[in-house]
Parts: structure tokens; C-alpha cells; sequence
């Protein structure tokens, strides 16, 4: 029965929302920005010996515009005129429509590949800022969107764009009574494309990327002990790098790639390491009687931070990543901070934040020591920033207990929560 | 008209689907919570519910002292207080029975699995979890049960003992298992 309904569901997809036919994710924005950018974006022009274009690009362009909360296109029906050449644009138009900025284009099939050649304009300068041209095979179309996405962001924000880059994720699904199938995917920002990378009836864990995005770390279970393995992308191979006995948990790549730190409990009580992935070498870094684990680097990989309820309740402490050093406390606010995560600047530091039992997502800002709580849930868990450090992916659970993904600003502004449609969703981790 | 009627029918299957995928989940509080009006909302009753639930899984399967209700062998779960890995008092004699059990049979062998709720960070939990188990750990070495013939691991919120949400499913969910391994 729940295959019908999928099929139901799947369909009536088809139907309202052809951009999202294939997708596994819905996204929708629950709190947004008041002052988002004003953009016309038209339907791309169309050459080839199909009726439409195999996708729609201007579609997939709008959704990653408007899901950054920084911009708001303009609908199709509201749109005096669809040039699609920049000679007939009529800056008086889309000035009376209120736009700042226009985006036209065309997409054109030229022996068997597309040729994809569009503009940008600023509406009240009247001139072009941007102007592309692409030649691409059929299955880069999709990618191909996100690339002119992320142009238009960069050129508009002077910030990079995330739209070409992807999610890990954990989903578990019931099977039978007291079974569950765990599995570890990856999908593209927007949840299209979602490739399972692991599937087990044990728990999964903690994915977390190489620096490069070429490589996954994991916690998995076998025979009852975890593990902690490295998974490379492109060849599918997997590599198990901690099965000491106790906790093998919380990878963490130094952001050059050759260091993984992670939580080993062998000598006794759990605390942070850091693996030389050449060498093998395995420095213990932190000593305390309690629990210390959830590594993340600085930039420079010259400290970590961690949590520890070495103080009684867990806190976030910051130690030197070569050993031999002494831990500081650097959280003080609430009773609660763990899984911290810092920015790829190093700037922020994005945790689990808990006060009198609802656990939050709160960001702090390292110079200043400032503690800013971004949500308002009662189970928001595991934090990821994005590579540009302007949104955080955090799991939360629905109003049905249902894991789901969501999205916040650093600001705390704008939130979107990614829906999916099967199973509990969790542990994002956003790729570099 | 048309397109009215495919809306109906994508709102109807978007219910109808989360109400299937969630079915499991709901049930499982349902009965939680169920028992919990039913009978009395002490600890020791939700001690003995899911002392029954997980059932025996070995060689101790001939033992009848397993099976009796009022032998502290029947209770293979030492439920904790939140965010803590120390032992309750009232599970005392609970692991000394499992110790002694131990020490007569030394060819038996357990896992020690150690369980946080939902709450909090899942990596942390895993760590509560592994503190928990080696609580008892400790006691059972205490008693001299040899090293070989106890492991543990930790689960942390990856495998709760009830799905619900609240207090009554938390209790439940903060817990050691003591499972004993096939001969």
C-alpha cells in the first residue's frame, strides 16, 4: 500500500510541480526576508528538435535564488514582455515592475549537446554586468544551473555560491518491527540526485567531508563494536580507519585533509585524537576523566574545539590540536553546549545549544564571545555550515516526530525546512 | 475543475502517506502511553515491561530463575537518570544477581549495551551511553567476573527502547541492556 501512495504522491508532483519531478526533497521557506532583491529572471529561449528543453533551466535558477533568501524573482505571469535577446530589452519594463537586476537567455541544441549563452542587466544602470556562454551534454544541464546560479549570486552578493555544491546525509527507515535499514546519502543542495553511499541494518553516523569533497568520514557498526570509516566518492572504496575498542566516533578532517581527529575511548573514558592519515600516527590530544569528544578544527588546523563535561555539564573547550596542551572553556551561556562546529573562516561557531530542555541551534561569535539562538525548536541537533558561512543545516524533528532537515541563516532570519519523503532524516553535513 | 481535483488528490496522498510512514512511530507511543495510564506510573513497572520485552536470547534460556518475576535475574535493563551513568540504588541487586550468575557459569558471555534518549548532541550520547555501561561494568569486575566474559558498547540514541516523546519514553530510552551472547 505505501508503494501506491508513494506512486500517488509522485504523480500529483508530476503534475503541480514539474521543475520538482524528480526530486526527493521539498523544500519550503518558513521565515523569510523582508529586503530580498528584486530579480526578473525569463524563460530561457529555446532551439532544438524537442518542444521544450530536456529541463528547465529558469526554473531550477529561481529556486536557488529565492531558496538563499537573498533574492526574490519575479513570477512568470507578471512579466510584460519574455525577451530572450538582449536587444530587446526595454529597461523601462522591468524598472516600472519594480526589478533591480534581469536575467535573460537561451538555450540551443547543437548536435547533440546544448549550448546554454545568457545575460545579466542591471534594470536601473541599464547595462549588462554579466554575459555566459556554456556548451554542455545532456545529463550537465542540472549542474549547469547551478553554475549560472552561483555566477549570479557571486557577481550580485560578492559571496560565493552554494548552489553547485551537496549534502550528506543519514536517513533510517522502519523494515520490519524492531528493524531498521540505516544509510548514508548524498544528494545535490537542492536534494536532487540522492545517491545512497552506504545502506546497513546498524546504525550510521556522523558523516563528515574531506576538505577536497572527494571523500566521506563515517561511523558505522559491525558486530556490535563502531567503526570509523573513509569513503572515497569516485571509487566507491571504503577504507576503515579506527576500530579500537570502545567508541570510535566524531570524525573530523583537519582542513588540510591529512589529519582526522576522532573520539576513541580505548585507554578509558572517551577522548579526542588526532590520526595522521599518511603515517598512521595517533596523538592523543585530549586527557580529561570524562566525556570529551565532537572535534572541530580551526582554520589553520592549529586548535581544536570540543565538548566536554569535564565542569559537569557538557561545554565546548578549546585545545591545541598538537597535544600537550590545557583545554579552555569557551562557552559559558545555557547548560548545555555540545557538537560544536566551526565557520570555514573560523569565525563562528555554530552548536547545540540547551536551556531548561529545549535544545536549539545558537551561534557564537569567536572573537567577541556573543551567543546568538537561531531556533526555536526542542530537538534541533547537528549543525552544519555552509561553505560560504551564510546558512546553517541543522536536523530537527517535525510536529509528526519525524526527523527532517532544515536550513537557517546565520542571522537567524530566513529558515526553510527540506522535507523529504520517506523515512527519518538527519546528521546533515554540508560539503565544502 | 481538473487541476482542483489533482490538488485534492496531492493533499489526500501527502496525508495519507505521512499518516503511513508515521503509523509505526505512533502506535508504539500509543502503547506507551497506554500502559503508562493503565497501570501505576512507578519505576518499578516500567522496569518490568521492558524487562519482558527484550526477552532472553541464550544459553541462560533453560534457566528458570530467567523467567520467574520475582528473581532479580528476570530484569536485564538498569534504567538511568538524565544526562547521568550513575547506578540507582534499586538496580543493585539486579547486577549482583547477574554477577553471581557470572561468576557460577563462566562460560557465559554479555554485552553490556548502553542507551541515551533523544536529546542532546548523538555523539555525546554515544559517550553517556559507553559511561553508563561501564558503571556496571565496574561493579560486575567488582564482584570478580573475569574481563573476557563481559564487552560493552554504546548505542547512544541510535536504538531507543520506545519511540514515544516525553518523560515516559526518555526513562525507558536511558538505559543499559544486559545481553546475554548465544553459547
Amino acid at each position: 500500500m505505501p508503494i501506491l501512495f508513494r506512486k500517488i504522491l509522485f504523480i500529483s508532483f508530476l503534475v503541480l510541480y514539474p521543475a520538482f519531478s524528480r526530486a526527493e526533497l521539498v523544500i519550503e521557506i518558513t521565515r523569510g526576508v523582508e529586503k530580498a532583491v528584486p530579480i526578473a529572471i525569463v524563460p530561457f529561449g529555446w532551439q532544438g528538435n524537442t518542444l521544450h528543453a530536456p529541463i528547465n533551466l529558469v526554473a531550477v535558477i529561481k529556486a536557488n535564488l529565492s531558496r538563499s533568501g537573498v533574492f526574490k524573482p519575479l513570477a512568470e505571469t507578471d512579466m510584460l514582455a519574455q525577451p530572450t535577446d538582449a536587444k530587446k530589452v526595454r529597461y523601462r519594463n522591468w524598472q516600472a515592475l519594480g526589478q533591480d537586476y534581469l536575467v535573460i537567455g537561451q538555450v540551443s541544441e547543437v548536435a547533440g549537446r546544448y549550448r546554454i549563452q545568457f545575460q545579466l542587466f542591471d534594470v536601473y544602470k541599464r547595462e549588462e554586468i554579466l554575459s555566459y556562454r556554456l556548451l554542455v551534454a545532456e545529463q550537465e544541464l542540472r549542474r549547469s544551473a547551478h553554475h549560472i546560479s552561483d555566477l549570479v549570486y557571486e557577481k550580485l552578493t560578492g559571496k560565493k555560491g552554494v548552489f553547485s555544491t551537496h549534502l550528506a546525509y543519514i536517513t533510517s527507515t522502519s523494515v520490519e518491527s524492531n528493524k531498521k535499514r540505516y544509510k548514508l546519502l548524498v544528494a545535490d543542495v537542492d536534494g536532487f540526485n540522492p545517491k545512497t553511499i552506504v545502506s546497513s541494518f546498524e546504525p550510521l553516523m556522523s558523516p563528515t567531508w574531506s576538505p577536497d569533497g572527494k571523500q566521506i568520514a563515517y561511523v558505522a557498526f559491525e558486530n556490535r563494536h563502531s567503526v570509523i570509516f573513509i569513503h572515497t566518492l569516485a571509487t566507491g572504496k571504503k577504507l576503515k580507519v579506527a576500530s579500537f575498542k570502545g567508541i570510535n566516533g566524531a570524525p573530523a578532517f583537519s582542513p588540510d585533509g591529512k589529519r582526522l581527529a576522532m573520539t576513541l575511548s580505548k585507554d578509558g573514558s572517551p577522548d579526542i585524537y588526532v590520526l595522521n592519515l599518511a603515517s598512521g600516527d595517533l596523538l592523543k590530544v585530549t586527557k580529561s576523566y570524562g566525556i570529551d569528544t565532537e572535534a572541530t578544527w580551526s582554520p589553520d588546523g592549529q586548535f581544536i574545539v570540543y565538548t566536554s563535561n569535564r565542569g559537569g555539564k557538557p561545554q565546548l573547550y578549546k585545545i591545541s590540536s598538537r597535544g600537550g596542551g590545557s583545554p579552555r572553556r569557551i562557552t559559558f551561556d545555557g547548560d548545555y553546549n555540545a557538537r560544536g562546529q566551526l565557520s570555514a573562516d573560523g569565525k563562528s561557531l555554530a552548536m547545540v545549544h540547551a536551556n531548561r530542555g529545549d535544545y536549539r541551534i545558537a551561534v557564537m561569535d569567536m572573537a567577541t564571545g556573543l551567543m546568538n539562538v537561531l531556533t526555536a525548536g526542542r530537538f534541533d541537533e547537528s549543525p552544519s555550515f555552509s561553505p560560504n558561512g551564510d546558512m546553517i543545516l541543522f536536523a530537527s524533528k517535525n510536529s509528526a516526530r519525524k526527523g527532517v532537515l532544515t536550513a537557517v541563516s546565520i542571522d537567524g532570519r530566513m529558515q526553510q525546512n527540506m522535507g523529504f519523503d520517506s523515512g527519518d532524516v538527519r546528521e546533515p553535513a554540508w560539503s565544502p | 475543475m481538473r487541476i482542483n481535483k489533482t490538488i485534492v488528490v496531492f493533499i489526500m496522498s501527502t496525508a495519507i502517506l505521512s499518516a503511513c510512514s508515521s503509523t509505526e512511530e505512533k502506535d508504539q507511543s500509543l502503547l506507551d502511553s497506554d500502559i503508562f495510564t493503565e497501570e501505576t506510573d512507578t519505576y518499578q513497572n516500567e522496569m518490568d515491561l521492558s524487562g519482558e520485552q527484550i526477552g532472553l536470547e541464550s544459553g541462560s534460556e533453560s534457566d528458570p530463575r530467567f523467567s520467574d518475576p520475582t528473581n532479580p535475574l528476570s530484569k536485564k535493563t538498569i534504567y538511568f537518570m538524565y544526562n547521568s551513568s550513575q547506578v540507582q540504588q534499586e538496580f543493585i541487586p539486579v547486577i549482583a544477581a547477574h554477577s553471581q550468575y557470572f561468576l557460577d557459569n563462566p562460560s557465559e558471555r554479555i554485552i553490556l549495551e548502553g542507551h541515551a534518549d533523544e536529546r542532546g548532541s548523538r555523539e555525546y550520547n554515544i559517550a553517556l551511553g559507553e559511561q553508563r555501561a561501564k558503571s556496571i561494568l565496574r561493579m560486575i569486575k567488582v564482584q570478580g567476573v573475569s574481563n573476557n566474559q563481559v564487552e560493552i558498547v554504546s548505542y547512544g540514541e541510535e536504538k531507543p527502547a520506545s519511540n514515544g516523546m516525553g518523560e515516559v519514553a526518555w526513562q525507558l530510552n536511558r538505559r543499559v541492556e544486559i545481553v546475554y551472547l548465544g553459547r
